[in-house]
């Protein structure tokens, strides 16, 4: 991937990982904090796949996971919308709050909790239906049916996305005929037209071409204004362009967590630092 | 000895070019059997069906073709020589041992003789329609073009020649052109029956229907309780309704008997062809035609015409004249009653099975009687459904909510209901199966879309998986179609009957008449084909009812089909 970032930096002429970056780097104490999670552990079936986790998620940044394949970071993101709990025989202990609230306590409804933290997954899955449908099928559950609060939220959430000019003529169009970038920008769109607090991401570039993955990536900066941005990529080099921060994980335990820049430049642990210069993984 | 690297490095390849290319296992390597032998099963497949086709359209169709009429003189040895106009049938050619043995005085010259199956009419003349004659012994053969068929409400076809026309027994004067005439008469008689049929089926039957309904709610209040002394006001007003319906009827019977009367005016005289005359009544001439005078066009439209009868007409004389249409209404009417009991059932037992039950063996164990199921003979559905519905449920009904008809039964005797009911519980396993296929190819991905977005489980089946599964579920549809409309074992003990007096939908409200019994094409074959009298002119019905039901199962599979078609086009799953 190191030669797909110098040809993004050649084409565009700018060197993404420099942007928007101040010179003291913050610090997490620093932060408001979104979501909290307290000594996570889970399991499938009888196998620990979370060993103690424990890290607090700033508010309106953006938080890349990092780690070799199967170290769990997919499995600890998709516990922040409880996408875990449709799979059999997996149970989670320990606390993840969101605004003080833990998650996982027994009134928690999850359809709330999913509208508040939305998710985008690894391969684009738009429904099988128009463009415009797949933006507004968010909102229907929500009960919205208004055609005006509609059309004002489609076009608003998929020029949030960055779509709008090039599907505003073709809305009703299967999106399906859309290319895989447009889908995975579609799919963003269909996340943020309900407006939730954080948004997950999971992978979101791991299918797409080059040119894709940077549009995608500077609708990331661009949404963090907005929305608490949590991201799992198994790219250091984007991990490093987008993120505030970063968590590196290995075998099912959180090793490190600070500041992108820190953690990159000065890794205070042995195997991220093994990680981040190649060593494995 | 060889280590195993060494081994397969003996086995691979040196050069590139294909060192044997014939013999036996060169070939069979090379795949080309395999596609000879798949292509062959598709093939055999592909004809036989062509072949039934083609075998019930051959043997069926001809029937409404409208055969020359041959006149001739059949002279067998040593007897008196009879006048025959005959419609020729077929012709086989017999051994002459075998016709020797029938005691026939063939002669010895050659080994074979042809024989000839010819329909000869005139049933109440001469006993019977069909009639076997050697073709050497019919000579003198010519095709007058004069020489009439006619189609008549009973005995049959008349085959003859036109004489002259009465009307109320005086001759009338023809002219030159007595055909024309006779066609006009013929017509203004098919009018004034259709008059007739249109007041007596409809208008009357609507008046039975209601004076019926005036019984019942009389015996209703009976069982209530309330006598013409205690409730005088609900009896007036029965009594006011019965009167109306009487003063209706009267009135129509005026109107009916005009008709009648108007109908018996005109008669036909008719000579066979052995020269006596018959009178016939117009009212019981349907139609006419003379085969001999029609060019090759005309007769391409009269076969067309009567073919429209066959398909529109009611049938007559015990199911071997007349049309299937009550035939064709029953099977299309069963299997869209069965659709939309089997579909919804169908549907909510495989998302059950699928999406709720947790997957282990109770629900395999349920699964795999489901599948059974399929496999139980339709027979044995039969005996549950005429066990079940129709004396269980249909007896229950009866005696809660139309206690007033009782003893005669409403809903607890075999009707439409409970023959859609047995078929929707025998198709079942088909639904469910094939959904559950398709809810298993709904990919993960999307479920975990609608979810993540905040859907409940519910929400995400009903927006997102049941439309992408839907072309699943149609395809479970069509098959239970294809085995729905041409099962009669069971229909035969929970509804269908040979002969049924009305249609299950007409004008009289509540219109769907379910607990009525009704007639069906699988159902018809075998009761034309088996049970009728007159063998000869049963057997081209019942090959032309077959090639029909095989149309109808068709069109039915085809609506099915195309619907499916353009589901799978809008919910047609992702690429890759």
């Amino acid at each position: 991937m190191t030669s797909v970032q110098t040809k993004t930096q050649l084409s565009h002429g700018i060197d993404i990982s420099s942007m928007e970056r101040s010179q003291t780097p913050t610090r997490i104490e620093d932060e408001s904090i979104a979501i909290e999670v307290d000594a996570l552990n889970l399991y499938y079936g009888q196998k620990r796949a979370l060993h103690n986790v424990s890290m607090k998620i700033p508010h309106k940044k953006v938080t890349a996971f990092i780690g070799p394949s199967g170290c769990g970071k997919s499995t600890l993101l998709r516990c922040f919308n409880r996408m875990n709990d449709l799979i059999d025989g997996c149970h989670v202990e320990g606390g993840l709050r969101l605004d003080g609230k833990n998650i996982y306590d027994r009134d928690v409804d999850i359809a709330m909790l999913r509208r508040r933290v939305g998710m985008v997954f690894q391969k684009a899955n738009p429904f099988p239906k128009s463009i415009y449908e797949n933006v507004a099928y968010g909102l229907r559950l929500a009960g919205i049916n208004k055609k005006r609060v509609i059309d004002e939220t489609v076009e608003w959430a998929l020029k949030g996305a960055a779509l709008w000019d090039e599907v505003k003529d073709r809305l009703d169009d299967s999106a399906l005929g859309l290319s895989g970038g447009q889908q995975q920008r579609l799919v963003i769109a269909r996340a943020i037209a309900i407006q939730p607090d954080v948004i997950l991401l999971d992978e979101p570039c791991s299918a797409l071409d080059p040119i894709s993955t940077l549009k995608v990536e500077e609708l990331i900066t661009e949404l963090k204004n907005n929305y608490t941005i949590v991201i799992v990529t198994h790219n250091m080099q984007q991990a490093a362009r987008v993120s505030d921060y970063t968590a590196f994980m290995y075998v099912g335990d959180l090793i490190e967590f600070g500041n992108t820049d820190q953690l990159f430049t000065k890794p205070t642990k042995k195997q991220t630092e093994d990680y981040i210069t190649g060593r494995y993984g | 000895m060889a280590t195993a690297q060494q081994e397969i490095a003996a086995a691979m390849p040196k050069t590139l070019v294909a060192q044997d290319t014939r013999g036996v296992n060169a070939y069979i390597k090379s795949g080309a059997p395999y596609v000879w032998v798949t292509a062959a099963a598709i093939s055999v497949a592909f004809i036989i069906t062509l072949a039934l086709l083609v075998l019930t359209a051959t043997r069926g169709l001809p029937h409404f073709w409208p055969a020359d009429l041959v006149q001739g003189r059949y002279q067998q040895p040593e007897r008196d020589a009879e006048s025959l106009l005959v419609e020729i049938r077929s012709a086989e050619e017999i051994t002459t041992a075998r016709l020797r043995d029938a005691g026939l005085a063939v002669t010895d010259d050659k080994p074979l003789h042809q024989r000839l199956l010819v329909k000869q009419a005139n049933r109440d003349v001469n006993g019977v329609d069909f009639r076997y004659l050697l073709s050497d012994w019919l000579v003198e053969r010519s095709e007058p073009a004069d020489a009439v068929v006619l189609e008549r409400t009973e005995w049959g076809n008349f085959h003859g020649f036109l004489a002259g026309i009465d009307e109320d027994g005086k001759p009338v004067d023809s002219g030159a052109d007595l055909w024309a005439l006779f066609q006009q008469r013929v017509d203004r008689a098919n009018e004034l029956r259709s008059k007739l049929r249109a007041i007596e089926k409809g208008r009357i039957g609507s008046i039975n229907y209601a004076i019926e309904r005036v019984r019942l709610d009389q015996r209703r209040l009976q069982l209530d309780g309330r006598t013409p002394e205690n409730d005088p006001a609900a009896y007036a007003e029965l009594d006011q309704r019965r009167k109306e319906q009487e003063a209706a009827y009267q009135g129509l019977r005026g109107e009916l008997d005009l008709i009648k009367a108007e109908l018996a005016r005109d008669t036909v005289r008719v000579r066979t062809v052995d020269g006596s005359e018959v009178t016939l009544p117009l009212a019981k001439i349907l139609d006419a035609y003379r085969p001999n005078a029609m060019n090759l066009l005309q007769k391409t439209g009269y076969f067309f015409h009567r073919l429209w009868k066959f398909v529109s007409e009611e049938p007559r004389e015990a199911n071997t004249e007349g049309g299937i249409f009550p035939a064709i209404f029953g099977t299309v009417l069963m299997v869209l009653l069965m659709s939309v009991v089997v579909m919804p059932f169908g549907v909510l037992a495989a998302l059950y099975l699928r999406e709720y039950a947790r997957q282990g063996v109770v629900t395999q164990s349920i699964r795999i009687a489901v599948n059974n199921l399929a496999g139980v003979p339709s027979i044995v559905y039969g005996m549950f459904g005429l066990g079940f519905f129709v004396y269980f449920v249909g007896g229950n009904i009866d005696r809660a909510l139309y206690s007033e008809s009782l003893p005669a039964p409403t809903f607890g005797t075999p009707g439409i209901l409970w023959s859609s009911l047995t078929l929707a519980l025998l198709t079942l396993p088909v639904v469910i199966v094939a959904t559950e296929e398709g809810l298993a190819r709904i990919p993960r991905s999307l479920r975990e879309a609608s979810l993540a977005l905040g859907a409940t489980k519910a929400e995400t089946l009903w927006r997102v998986v049941l439309p992408m599964a839907s072309p699943a579920m149609m395809t479970g549809l069509i098959l239970a179609i294809a085995r729905a409309a041409g099962e009669v074992a069971p229909l035969m003990l929970v509804g269908v009957v040979k002969l049924a007096p009305s249609l299950p939908l007409d004008g009289d409200f509540p219109y769907l008449h379910l607990e009525r019994k009704f007639m069906h094409l699988g159902f018809h074959i075998y009761d034309v084909g088996f049970q009728s009298p007159n063998v000869e002119a049963a057997r081209p019905l019942v090959y032309a009812t077959a090639f029909l039901l095989v149309l109808v199962i068709l069109a039915l599979n085809l609506t099915a089909i195309s619907i499916r078609n353009r589901l799978r086009e809008r919910y047609k799953a992702l690429e890759g």
